[in-house]
């Protein structure tokens, strides 16, 4: 009777009282041993590590110093407010040289070294589409802040989430019917031409003539180009509007050409501030500027009717009135898409307490409550405004703010609605498997 | 006569002996550095190839981010847009290293010294623009991804880790032995002697254009090479790989493995790779709060190391201890 009883609790019917005496001793001892406790407190207490991929060194350096600002200020702030479901948040932060190759060694370094529980980051499109694919193998959430179509194109995978800022197709769709009412109908598109540009050139067309609009020109701009006066005779003469994306070292020097071309009488201005992120909209030669008018993901300069909100992010990430760095006048923020760092750590706390996140073995339910949000209220946590999210193409939907360069300053004229820049998902994410 | 064929098996047990280890470190090494070895293996055949042409040619080039980027285009676009299968993109990839190694070199060898460094940066200036140009194909500088579907190789799924370290540690043992032989070769002697005096070979009755040319193509090929199988196991393709930074860098590791070493193209690529790394370790555990870049760092270790091995790693060895080092 009691070997039965025996074999029905133990199935190795060799197993006696005294092995299994000490197996169990053996595993009271195990979770003793530092190691288990350590993982046991893991549950609890351990920070939640976050990589942040920051683009450091190279061209994406100016841009990569205020994500890391307002990455770390969010942070505090997040922790301040109790962490992640009770969790305090750990910033991981690795140097991706605004490379690709090194952008996707940096998501194996923390995924296989750091051990962290998610990665975030980067602008730069190419390091992100380079990176993703390192993610999707690894089954690391990677929430980026890039604002490129390469995520809502559906071309990247289930792991790529770009949650906390709008995509090019949707902010050059926001802007094109008010442009077309208020500037000028006619309009000449100047772009680099690579993809960058190219996604202007193909997006920007559609909604903007829907509304009335006729694009009149087209003037690419070869890269590695840094005198652009020769490529100005190319803008048609009945052009009212000239729209440019010129980013790089290039673009003060194409601004000065562009006014020194046309003096005081030319087509007026609709430029993205991507050309101008970083650089003060008062630097010599950018006098032409003034009275042109300009896409803001979120206005550099604090507006008369700021919110709570805005005020309150604007203090923690350390910019003054002008959008420069407190301790630095002449330190001009990327402010137009650091509030994208900001955001999307608050959707990550959000996804993660939705899915009771407890470590890496979560990660497939994180991926899955991240595709259940769908909208981001505005607040404190997401002070550019209401944002819509399109769990199919890993896309949130916002409102753009259109500025206008006057006093020296860029004063907010229009905000779109979200409706404005909204799209038909291309892509389902949600049917990828896990 | 003995003599030599004591190096040339004291030389065929350190290749092997290399391997081997190469071999082992897929057991030992942490997940992060494996993932990391399988890059460098790759990498490592891309400088191995440039070394064929700079350490044992003596031709400066720097314009060789186009082979790489031949490769690197030919087995991605192929996937990409024709769902061709693995070697077969892998075979496009060498045709295109092939191709092109063939004209641009047939059209720059006939300069030579620095002027043969312009050409080949000119060329590779070209190439880096053609595929920002064709962005309707490539997307430029933003580059495409091969879905991990596509990376297979009959049973062999190439993303994952093991079958990945593997599959480059066979490339990177193709392009050593092969390397090996070429320079053990008569060809290789030729290569060697065009460096040292290309006139004096001349007028010993070789062919040097023919030579040159041949080093060309071998070394365009192990390059390409290196780019497909970049693009077949880590997924991604675009511009950057083109621009002129990664011709700059195969000179760089070479120069620091040791030029016209077989082994120093590996060993170069390692210690750069491992000196930004651990650079950016140090500085973010040491010195959270200081506004240096780990450049910094690798600047006072490259100054070092050239003042302490001006021939690079193993050709200061070579030089000091080991003859007999190919």
């Amino acid at each position: 009777m009691t070997g039965k009883r025996t074999s029905l609790l133990l199935p190795n019917k060799n197993l006696t009282r005294r092995t299994a005496l000490k197996g169990m001793g053996a595993a009271a001892g195990l979770m003793a041993a530092p190691g288990f406790v350590r993982y046991s407190q893991a549950q609890s207490s351990e920070p939640i590590r976050i990589g942040f991929q920051a683009h450091r060194t190279g061209i994406g350096a100016a841009y990569g110093r205020w994500y890391e600002r307002v990455t770390t200020a969010a942070a505090q702030a997040i922790n301040d407010a109790g962490g992640i479901n009770g969790r305090p948040l750990e910033i991981v932060t690795e140097d991706d040289g605004t490379d690709p190759k090194r952008g996707a060694e940096v998501v194996e370094k923390f995924a296989n070294q750091h051990k962290t529980d998610v990665v975030f980051g980067t602008l730069f499109s190419h390091v992100v589409v380079g990176s993703a694919p390192a993610a999707g193998e690894l089954k690391m959430p990677y929430y980026v802040v890039s604002e490129g179509y390469h995520v809502a194109s559906g071309s990247l995978n289930r792991y790529v989430f770009q949650p906390g800022i709008t995509d090019v197709k949707a902010q050059v769709r926001a802007v094109g019917p008010w442009i077309a009412e208020n500037v000028g109908k006619k309009i000449t598109l100047v772009y680099p031409d690579y993809a960058f540009g190219h996604d202007h050139r193909d997006k920007f067309p559609e909604r903007f003539e829907a509304a009335g609009g006729t694009v009149v020109g087209l003037v690419p701009i070869p890269p590695t180009e840094t005198s652009f006066t020769r490529y100005f005779p190319q803008i048609p003469s009945d052009t009212e509007v000239i729209y440019h994306v010129m980013v790089g070292p290039g673009v003060l020097t194409f601004v000065k050409e562009l006014g020194e071309f046309y003096g005081s009488s030319g087509p007026k201005l609709f430029g993205f501030i991507d050309s101008l992120e970083a650089v003060d909209i008062n630097s010599p030669g950018l006098e032409f500027l003034d009275g042109s008018y300009f896409w803001e993901g979120m206005p550099r300069y604090l507006q008369p009717d700021a919110s709570d909100a805005v005020k309150a992010y604007r203090a923690a990430v350390g910019i003054d009135d002008n959008g420069a760095s407190v301790n630095d006048p002449k330190d001009v923020s990327t402010s137009a898409h650091m509030f994208g760092c900001w955001e999307t750590l608050y959707i990550i706390k959000e996804a993660m307490e939705a899915a009771g996140y407890q470590g890496p073995a979560d990660r497939a339910k994180l991926v899955e409550a991240t595709e259940a949000l769908t909208e981001f209220p505005e607040g404190p946590e997401h002070p550019q405004g209401l944002k819509v999210f399109s769990p199919m193409i890993h896309q949130s939907f916002g409102q753009q703010y259109i500025s206008q360069v006057s006093g020296g300053k860029l004063n907010v004229v229009h905000t779109t609605s979200i409706e404005d820049g909204m799209y038909e998902p291309e892509a389902d994410y949600t049917s990828m498997p896990l | 006569m003995n003599a030599f064929a004591a190096i040339d098996r004291r030389a065929l047990a350190l290749h092997l002996a290399v391997i081997a280890v190469l071999f082992v470190l897929q057991f030992v090494l942490p997940a992060y550095h494996h993932g990391i070895m399988a890059r460098i293996l790759v990498l490592a055949v891309f400088a191995m190839g440039y070394n064929l042409l700079f350490g044992y040619t003596g031709l400066l080039s720097l314009g060789h981010a186009m082979f790489f980027s031949a490769g690197l285009y030919g087995a991605g676009l192929s996937v990409y847009h024709l769902d061709w299968s693995v070697p077969a993109a892998f075979g496009a990839g060498l045709a295109g290293g092939l191709v092109l190694s063939a004209a641009v070199g047939f059209l720059a060898l006939r300069t030579t010294g620095v002027a043969f460094l312009i050409v080949t940066m000119m060329f590779g200036q070209v190439a880096y623009l053609f595929t920002l140009y064709f962005t309707d194909w490539t997307r430029g500088e933003e580059g495409l991804t091969l879905p991990q579907a596509a990376r297979v190789l009959g049973p062999l799924d190439l993303t994952d880790p093991t079958t990945r370290y593997f599959a480059a540690l066979v490339l990177f043992t193709i392009a050593l032995f092969v390397t090996l032989a070429l320079v053990r070769a008569p060809f290789g002697r030729v290569l060697v002697a065009i460096r040292e005096n290309e006139e004096r070979t001349r007028m010993l009755g070789y062919d040097t254009f023919r030579n040159k040319l041949g080093a060309t193509i071998a070394s365009g090929v192990i390059c390409a090479a290196s780019g497909a199988a970049y693009v077949l196991l880590f997924g991604y393709f675009g511009s950057s790989f083109a621009a002129v930074q990664y011709s700059i860098l195969p000179l760089l590791w070479v120069l620091v493995g040791g030029a016209a070493t077989t082994l120093g193209p590996l060993l170069g690529t390692i210690l750069m790779f491992y000196l930004v790394d651990l650079s950016n370790d140090l500085l973010n555990s040491r010195f959270p709060d200081w506004d240096v870049s780990y450049l910094g760092i690798v600047g006072v270790a490259l100054v070092l190391l050239i003042l302490f091995f001006p021939k690079g790693l193993l050709g200061s060895v070579r030089d000091r201890w080991v003859r007999w080092l190919p």
